[in-house]
């Protein structure tokens, strides 16, 4: 993995330090793990027949033909280019220079279709769906994401998400349930987000307890609580207190009607078109109003933003609290938001995932939603495969979210560099 | 603005930092605030720029009673304040930094960078700075850093200004320039509060002088008193300026490094192609500002610096391939530049602190056991030798003040037998008597015939110890030179200018 500046640097100053290349062999031995892969179904699992890309859906308006491979060929070209990147990072990194990003993307690209060609052999696979459903799946961890990075950036680590997700996903449930208005949900949940990360801040801001420790402890209350709730009280009145009615899906005129794109991200409903609000808030509002700048400076140098003048300790509550109430936004999706009753633990981890893609996405927005749609997509093929028969079992696609969030993780530690001052109290004499 | 602090008293628990202290600095005046490090000069001024909430007295700007809530008070009042460690956000902009907190918006909350830009330029061309607006403060030498810490002060419209200990990491060239600064800020009417403990700056630039030790006001001074007089002022006692040493007995060659190279996480070389050569019975003082690469070079001669190429051989045994466990077997003594960070367990005792690089074996661990007997009898014998001012050998040495816990630290690097020591800032926050002895221990270490390497940034340590001086600057060496070169030599060599011929050594 390669990393990128936060800050385009200008000109280099004068006295730089002379540099060097730290080369990394991480690249090219994964590519060569993922070639092998891919040779190893090419040789022992071989599919015959051709392999259909569906690129519209029945309802569009504008109708795009199929696109029709041969799958053994086209897995074996796959392979063949698969060889040619490694081959070609290994020379970058033997002449010592660095792997740059776009070869991982390429890399990723080509093995992603050579996959899909193969599981998909004989079938047609529904592209439309596929990606719907991976910007559906994303939706809890954008949220859950953009929580994460307001979280740190302002100096404090949220590992809560977990439980504002759940506390918004149970909330949004009942209050919609009860009042009929999903409206009064959406409202209900960021509420009870924001009551999560009141906790949250009030343990460790005020009285200096680690952050890791109290949002762990909240993530098991909240799942407690909502437990309970759910089986004494929610399961003997589901008619009254568990039927949610959801948010339609409100197709945008125009850009509903653009081929792939459309379909994907202007046909959903009101959560989804609130994130892309959000995403795009958060990141004006972190780079260019005072409100960012002086959450950033908190973040990073505490006692700076003090001798300036700004409340470090006020900033971060409500900045913390504000982050719960986007988490506990995002929960919507798990109950109005599908259209689905609450059940317990119905978040499964949504929020660690989040968490995941914080980190992944170098703590800016973007990046984060960007790291956010990957896990989603990763999620959603297993569905998508096990629609069309794929031969690949279905719980090794289970696991494959979270073996794309550990090698993600994984191959960034040490590299990036989070908010300087995450994780620790401002505590003043 | 006049400023005036009547009765300033603030406890830390039991510790009284500041102890009913009156201070008139008049408009106009730059007005010198000498003592020792802990002496309460920094705390005085925290309390001044409301960081601190005094516990009994008062401030007045003007003979006006002011009351600061926080530091956005004080800067309302018009008082600005330099930092020792700068307060400046690493990732951000020039511009950032210094309109946070009073940042210019457009409609919908949106910074105003040209605003602030303009404002950065203004100030910077009023006093000659040369400073880009646009520039990440992360990439500006720490001189330069300092200047937009000036510029930050100064676009708060602050009319008395705090300089809290400004020279430490400033070559003697930048701090000449901090001077005449000083003296232009002061022609403007600026009133200036200048805290420090280096008595040459004081009687440079000082109109009146007032001497704090142990958070009590001990005398004021005029900025014509000796050096002599001024430090017996600050200590309380007469003190030795410097340290007596004999020629040197020089040895054969021990230390020898070939074309050293420390690379950081990202690619820098922070030490970059450096050769040099240490004879047995020899100090070579490593000079330089902080921050060029004397930390990473006494790191990898102690093994602790992952990346390193080149060739490090002492008494001909090579030791980049090895560990730290087989240098400190080698006779390597370390003491390093932050000794709370790397150099003591600060929960720990003082005979547990004095035996944490002897766990491995006898005599201090038989079977898997700590010899208590043993090491109590070794560990009084050692708070003995060194002076250590304890009321045991079990206190935690995290109680201790700064020069006993160096004490602590150079007990125990000392009590081995050596074949290389190596000094990293051996008397950063040590008050002055004891710095008398660590130099002495160093010295007679010296004269034991081991070749010793010290590194500091202070130059009156420099030329205190050194049998010869090398300079680095960005990594590289600038020159090595006798111990005796002057100030003004070694401090152009610290800017990175390379001597004039024939002034090697």
């Amino acid at each position: 993995m390669s990393t990128t500046a936060e800050h385009h640097r200008t000109a280099p100053q004068p006295d730089a330090l002379d540099t060097t290349v730290v080369t990394s062999w991480k690249a090219p031995i994964a590519f060569a793990v993922f070639t092998l892969l891919a040779l190893a179904l090419a040789v022992f699992a071989p599919r015959e027949g051709v392999t259909k890309f569906r690129l519209s859906s029945p309802t569009d308006a504008v109708q795009l033909p199929e696109i029709t491979v041969p799958t053994m060929p086209a897995l074996w070209t796959v392979v063949v280019l698969l060889a040619l990147v490694t081959a070609y990072s290994a020379w970058l990194v033997a002449s010592k220079k660095r792997v740059p990003l776009w070869t991982i993307v390429v890399f990723a690209i080509l093995f992603m279709f050579g996959f899909l060609t193969w599981a998909a052999a004989g079938a047609s696979l529904p592209m439309i769906g596929l990606l719907f459903g991976s910007l559906s799946l994303a939706v809890p961890l954008i949220f859950g994401s953009l929580a994460g990075v307001l979280g740190e950036r302002v100096g404090v680590i949220n590992i809560a998400i977990e439980g504002q997700l759940l506390a918004g996903a149970f909330t949004a449930a009942v209050v919609a349930s009860i009042t009929g208005q999903p409206w009064f949900g959406l409202l209900a949940a960021m509420v009870a987000g924001m009551l999560v990360a009141f906790v949250l801040a009030a343990f460790a801001i005020k009285y200096f307890v680690d952050q890791v420790i109290v949002g762990v402890v909240l993530n098991v209350l909240v799942t407690g609580l909502t437990s309970f709730f759910f089986s004494q009280v929610l399961a003997p009145n589901a008619a009254l207190l568990n039927t949610p009615p959801r948010f339609d899906r409100w197709p945008i005129p125009v850009l509903g009607d653009i081929p792939i794109i459309g379909p994907v991200f202007f046909r959903q409903t009101v959560v989804v078109y609130l994130m892309y609000i959000a995403v795009a808030a958060v990141y004006i509002g972190l780079f260019h109003t005072k409100w960012g700048l002086r959450l950033r400076a908190v973040g990073e140098h505490p006692q700076a933003a003090d001798t300036v003048g700004i409340n470090v300790n006020r900033t971060r509550f409500w900045n913390v609290a504000l982050a719960g109430a986007i988490a506990g936004l995002g929960g919507t999706f798990f109950t109005i938001g599908s259209g689905i009753a609450f059940n317990k633990e119905m978040t499964a981890g949504a929020g660690f995932i989040a968490l995941a893609a914080v980190i992944f996405g170098q703590w800016d927005p973007i990046k984060a939603t960007l790291a956010a749609l990957l896990f989603g997509f990763a999620s959603n093929l297993q569905n998508t495969l096990s629609v069309i028969g794929s031969p690949v079992p279905s719980e090794f696609m289970l696991m494959l979210p979270y073996v794309v969030t550990i090698f993600a993780v994984a191959g960034l530690v040490g590299k990036v560099r989070g908010p300087a001052a995450a994780g620790k109290p401002y505590i003043k004499s | 603005m006049k400023l005036e602090l009547r009765g300033i008293t603030k406890r830390f628990g039991s510790l009284v930092a500041n102890d009913h202290i009156d201070l008139t600095v008049e408009a106009g005046e730059i007005h010198c605030l000498l003592g020792e490090n802990g002496a309460g000069k920094s705390t005085l001024m925290n309390v001044l720029y409301g960081l601190y909430q005094a516990d009994d007295g008062e401030v007045l700007l003007d003979d006006e009673v002011m009351h600061f809530a926080g530091p956005g008070d004080a800067m309302a009042a018009g008082i600005g304040m330099v930092h020792q460690h700068f307060m400046l956000i690493p990732v951000f902009t020039v511009a950032e930094n210094v309109m946070l907190g009073h940042e210019a918006t457009k409609a919908g909350g949106i910074l105003d960078l040209a605003t602030a830009r303009a404002r950065v330029r203004e100030i910077s061309d009023r006093f000659g700075f040369d400073v880009d607006p646009d520039a990440l403060v992360d990439d500006l030498p720490v001189g330069v850093q300092q200047r937009v810490e000036i510029i930050k002060a100064l676009s708060h419209d602050a009319r008395v200004l705090v300089f809290d200990e400004p020279t430490a990491v400033l070559t003697p060239q930048e701090t000449d320039e901090l001077m005449q600064i000083m003296r232009q800020l002061k022609e403007s009417g600026t009133s200036i509060v200048f805290i420090t403990h280096k008595l040459r700056e004081v009687r440079e630039v000082a109109d009146r002088i007032t001497v704090i030790r142990l958070g009590k006001v001990v005398g004021e001074a005029s900025p014509t008193a000796s050096n002599v007089e001024l430090a017996a002022l600050m200590v309380g006692r007469a003190v030795e300026l410097t340290v007596h040493k004999e020629e040197p007995k020089i040895g054969e060659a021990a230390l020898v490094v070939e074309g050293l190279s420390v690379i950081d996480h990202i690619g820098q070389l922070v030490v970059n192609d450096v050769s040099f050569t240490v004879r047995k019975g020899e100090i070579l003082a490593v000079a330089g500002v902080q921050g060029n690469g004397q930390t990473e070079l006494t790191e990898a001669l102690v093994g602790l610096q992952p990346r390193v190429q080149g060739s490090i051989k002492l008494d001909g045994v090579e030791l980049t391939t090895s560990n730290v466990r087989k240098i400190l077997d080698a006779g390597v003594g370390f003491i390093p530049e932050d000794r709370n960070e790397d150099g003591l367990v600060g929960e720990f005792s003082i005979a547990e602190n004095l035996m944490l690089d002897r766990s491995n074996g006898a005599p201090f661990v038989k079977a898997g056991n700590v010899q208590r007997g043993f090491l109590a009898e070794f560990a009084r014998d050692r708070v003995k030798e060194f002076d250590v001012r304890t009321q045991g050998i079990d206190e935690k040495v995290g109680r201790l003040s700064g020069g006993n816990q160096q004490k602590v630290v150079l007990a125990r690097e000392l009590s081995r037998d050596l074949s290389l020591f190596v000094a990293a800032q051996p008397t950063r926050g040590v008050d002055v008597g004891s710095i008398e002895f660590i130099h002495k221990r160093i010295v007679a270490t010296r004269d034991a015939g081991v070749p010793v390497v010290v590194v500091s940034t202070e130059l009156d340590e420099v030329a205190a110890l050194a049998d010869r001086i090398m300079v680095m600057y960005r990594g590289r060496i600038v020159g090595i030179v006798p111990g005796d070169t002057p100030r003004d030599v070694l401090g152009l060599m610290m800017a990175g200018e390379a001597p004039a011929e024939g002034a090697a050594a």
